[in-house]
């Protein structure tokens, strides 16, 4: 094969997986189609370094098989041993990955040779290395410091610096400045080393001290904004080695995390910005003290609650992330089939932000071996709510806090919310009177028609388990 | 105390005011109960049935009135002399003897006179104040209701072809289209009816709070772009504004040209009933349409409509029949007699008569006592029955009231900063366009696109799905390994071979790792078998 083939070849072979992966994403619209859409994936991937191989210009087989070997017998080893309830974890390190790969994609193209180009094309160039390698700086940080927290090995609290917006901007100001620098340093040659790594040390300090501002429950929209980053320098590497596969392929994963991200926002009825700034429930948590609900608590035992679930003939479960922290999905996954035996109509209702992760729960209940067609949005089951004898809410809390709609002074007012008062009777699965991630009362337990079961989600749905199985 | 239980003499009347079932309740609150012999016989009630609920059958009218201390009737007591007796039937009461019947005083002023003449204290049925203590007492809601149920019948009858759709071998059947004016007990009764045959319904009411009862009902609600409160005092319309009718009547035009049945209930009360269906619109329908019309007996709601008679003007038949819930009356008079039964209870006390006027109940329907005329009763505050917004429907409007306040300062500025943004837009790719090199437009032409093909596909992703699709984009974005594999290929040694191939490994985990999991996830996905 002559070298204009293969180079023609490989192009094919680019547009080829480019039209791939963009199918596999679309068949992820649906359960039904969503294995093939995975599929499609893989076979875009391996598309695309068949076709990178084959380029005239390739020539590192060994050192790719090297390379190429480990890390899938890692990645493979990493998402057969990974638990469900520790998805976020691994998606947050996976995107750490990426930054990391972006970072030394640039500094590699930076010290490799390149193809002789125009003065403006070499600054175009330059500027695409820069950019591309803070990108990448940037989402390895935040995205270490994103797994540290959902790992728990650091705290899940925000971490509010004083003036932190203006050490941000310092940082943003000096990133500029080494930018200055490395262009005028790199116009006799690639002599521009130290500024880039300068850059990486800054632009990575930012990455960590951002994400190290947001809170615990604002994990979801900080993991699909890295998701977005990830895709951003995937992209900025295409930019820099001229290469449309990675445009593509880093556009598509970038637009993916914006919209994840504004999901997960418009599900907290929060601005971006607001989350990216950090520090939620710090600052305007004083307002609910105002409005704090009180009244007399009904408290309901598990046999109670076992012989209202026998009684109702539609149920709605609200679960919550205390659900998967108590690990208690299999048991209700025995309850929810021992329901149906009795020809009860059991569905699941998920909020936006329900979870660690977008779709989350979706995937705990899917583990727990529950079917997906009973488990619906909060826009769906919303509207049936009044029909709904039983409501189960089991680990969550601001999710279904009336507030959001009653109370203008709340924290979390215009927050979409699961509206559960408005079924028959509301029974609610807690461990103790304690307020929500909001930090806010919810009178959603004051309410005439609301039951609390108290005690360990687990032993609860266990003991209901066991009596409806009498 | 003898109650009697006289035959209805108006022309037609078929109801009887008490059944074997309610004489049953009425002797069990100590009462002797007196049936006319032939009285329930227009509803297939027989004396002998009424024999067994313990009432005595009486042939003589004269002395079933004279001996009674209570009458229930259905009418009013009619006069004139009609029927076979030749004297009134306010002439038969014994004096100072309790009436229970509806008695419509607005439009019978010598009736009540002649009632306080007879020194008869009586209850009017239809004057019954709708509050909740008094719901089992409505007569006139329980009437409604059937009216609404037979004037879909009445319509169906004269109407020559199908409520329903089909599609049969012989060709398509278009389902009727029925229009409902007036959303009160009869209108929405007339919804569910018509829904039931298979129509399709559209209503009217001016009063906003019968929107989502319509809608509950099945039918599509009609809105007019006038702004005006309809409801006036105990959930009864109330008469509206000259642009507000004005709006009303080019919508009933615009519907009599498409629909195939018009249903009217269009009642003020104390008032002519609104003239809403003009000469021109029925000429207007299509021939074969059918206009049913509830508030004959006050007048009509339609121009064409005769009280009492079926009409037909240019194919269009016009139904003005005044004595519907007379048409089921074995339901009627069940539903009637319990009524008056639970009325009849509320005066009973200590096996006496005891009119306590502090009652707002019995003050309310009570239009004669003692000789005097005790009618219009003083003004009650009257609450509206008519659904107080149910806690779902506050919780919206404050849900509503919320995102509003939330978006008042949000909403201008989010337009104005879309301009900003597409002005910043258009200026940066004017600067690229302007310094940039051909190679860079190309590839920037494909990020472009790329990032609108992504926007699009990702929106149509299931929330249920969302954690799969990241950790997909997670694998997918591993396509940066191509960027180190470009690296791998010069001397081994070389800084950039080595940091290409590094890049090489962590992206490949990622590209291995982010597959393999989706796939384990995507495994556990299973639909209820």
């Amino acid at each position: 094969m002559t070298d204009v083939m293969r180079e023609s070849l490989s192009n094919i072979g680019y547009i080829a997986s480019g039209v791939l992966f963009i199918l596999s994403l679309a068949g992820l619209s649906k359960q039904e189609s969503a294995r093939r859409g995975n599929a499609l994936g893989i076979a875009g991937m391996l598309i695309a370094l068949l076709a990178t191989a084959m380029r005239p210009d390739f020539s590192g087989y060994g050192l790719l098989m090297a390379a190429l070997v480990p890390g899938a017998i890692i990645g493979g080893i990493l998402a057969r041993r990974v638990q469900m309830t520790s998805m976020p974890q691994l998606v947050a390190i996976l995107h750490s990955f990426v930054g990391a790969a972006a970072v030394l994609v640039g500094l590699a193209t930076y010290l490799g040779q390149s193809k002789p180009m125009s003065a403006a094309e070499h600054n175009i160039h330059l500027g695409e290395i820069f950019i591309g390698i803070c990108i990448g700086a940037v989402t390895f940080t935040g995205s270490v410091i994103a797994f540290a927290k959902l790992q728990g090995t650091m705290s899940g609290k925000p971490l509010i610096l004083p003036a932190r917006h203006l050490i941000n901007l310092m940082m943003l100001i000096i990133t500029v400045g080494i930018g200055v620098w490395f262009f005028r340093s790199s116009e006799g040659g690639a002599n521009g080393l130290w500024p880039l790594i300068f850059a990486i040390v800054i632009t990575g300090i930012l990455g960590a001290h951002s994400v190290m501002a947001i809170g615990g429950a604002d994990m979801p929209v900080v993991v699909s904004m890295l998701n977005s980053y990830s895709g951003w320098a995937a992209a900025a590497a295409g930019f820099m080695l001229e290469n449309d596969l990675l445009i593509i392929t880093g556009a598509l994963v970038g637009s993916s995390g914006a919209i994840l991200s504004l999901i997960m926002c418009r599900g907290m009825n929060r601005s971006l910005v607001s989350v990216i700034l950090g520090g939620f429930g710090t600052a305007e948590g004083t307002a609910s003290t105002a409005t704090a609900a009180q009244g007399e608590v009904r408290s309901i035992d598990v046999a109670g609650a076992a012989d209202q679930l026998r009684q109702a003939k539609n149920v709605v479960i609200v679960p919550g992330y205390g659900l998967a922290v108590a690990q208690a999905q299999h048991a209700l996954s025995d309850v929810v089939r021992s329901l149906q035996s009795r020809g009860v109509i059991v569905r699941f209702a998920i909020h936006p932000v329900a979870g660690r992760l977008p779709g989350h729960m979706n995937v705990l209940l899917a583990e727990a071996d529950i079917p997906y067609d009973i488990v619906l949005e909060m826009e769906e089951i919303n509207e049936d709510m009044p029909e709904t004898d039983l409501v189960l809410v089991i680990g969550a809390n601001d999710i279904v806090n009336p507030s959001a709609y009653e109370d203008p002074n709340s924290p979390i007012a215009g927050m979409p919310v699961i509206e559960v008062w408005k079924a028959g009777t509301v029974i609610v699965m807690k461990r103790g009177m304690a307020s929500g991630y909001a930090g806010i009362d919810n009178p959603l337990f004051f309410r005439p028609n609301t039951l609390l079961l108290f005690g360990d989600a687990k032993k609860t749905v266990e003991g209901l388990r066991n009596a409806l199985s009498q | 105390m003898r109650i009697a239980i006289p035959k209805e003499i108006h022309q037609g009347e078929k109801r009887v005011a008490a059944t074997p079932q309610t004489v049953l309740r009425l002797c069990k609150m100590g009462f002797e109960v007196a049936v006319q012999a032939g009285a329930g016989l227009n509803t297939d009630l027989t004396d002998s049935a009424y024999q067994e609920a313990g009432a005595t059958i009486v042939e003589d009218v004269k002395s079933l009135w004279s001996s009674a201390g209570v009458v229930l009737k259905v009418r009013p007591p009619q006069t004139g002399g009609i029927g076979t007796l030749g004297v009134d039937e306010t002439e038969l009461f014994a004096p100072g003897s309790l009436l229970i019947s509806f008695v419509w005083p607005t439009q019978n002023r010598d009736l009540l006179e002649k009632l306080a003449a007879k020194r008869i204290t009586a209850l009017a049925m239809d004057c019954v104040p709708r509050i909740t203590r008094a719901q089992k007492m409505d007569a006139l809601s329980a009437m409604a209701n059937i009216a609404g149920y037979r004037s879909v019948i009445e319509a169906a009858q004269h109407f020559p072809r199908f409520f329903t759709g089909q599609m049969t071998a012989a060709g398509k059947i278009d389902p009727a289209k029925v229009l409902v004016i007036g959303a009160g007990v009869a209108g929405l009764a007339a919804i569910g009816a018509a829904r039931a045959l298979g129509a399709i319904v559209r209503a009217f009411d001016p009063r906003a709070a019968t929107r989502d009862q319509v809608k509950s009902m099945g039918a599509e609600y009609l809105e007019l772009n006038v702004q005006e409160e309809a409801e006036g005092k105990g959930g009864y319309a109330k008469e509206m504004s000259d642009s507000f009718l004005k709006a009303e009547m080019a919508l009933f035009a615009a519907q009599a040209m498409e629909v195939d049945v018009i249903i009217t209930t269009a009642l003020i009360p104390g008032k002519p009933a609104p003239k809403l269906i003009t000469a021109g619109m029925v000429e207007s329908m299509k021939p074969g349409s059918v206009i049913v019309d509830l508030a004959a007996e006050q007048g009509g709601n339609c121009a064409m409509t005769r009280p009492g008679e079926v009409v037909s003007h240019k194919g269009v038949t016009i139904v003005g029949y005044t004595d519907l819930p007379s048409r089921v009356a074995s339901l009627s008079s069940q539903l009637y007699g319990a009524t008056v039964a639970a009325l009849l209870e509320e005066v009973w006390k200590d096996n006496a008569i005891s009119i306590d006027e502090k009652d707002p109940v019995v003050r309310g329907a009570m239009v004669t006592h003692d000789g005097r005329i005790t009618w219009p009763p003083p003004p009650l505050p009257i609450p509206t029955p008519v659904a107080p917004p149910e806690p779902g429907v506050a919780a919206n409007t404050t849900k509503a009231d919320l995102s509003a306040q939330i978006g008042n300062g949000a909403a201008p500025a989010s337009a104005s900063s879309l301009w900003i943004w597409i002005l910043l837009s258009v200026l940066l790719c004017l600067g690229i366009a302007r310094i940039a090199p051909p190679s860079f437009l190309s590839h920037f032409t494909v990020f472009v696109l790329a990032c609108f093909v992504g926007w699009q596909v990702i929106w149509n992703v299931k929330p249920a799905l969302h954690t799969p699709l990241m950790s997909v984009t997670n694998a997918i974005s591993g396509i940066i390994l191509i960027g180190g594999m470009l690296q791998v290929s010069g001397p081994p040694t070389s800084a950039a071979a080595i940091l290409g191939a590094i890049a090489v490994l962590i992206a490949t985990i990622n590209v291995a790792g982010g597959f393999l999991v989706t796939q384990r996830m995507l495994a556990m996905f299973r639909r209820n078998a």
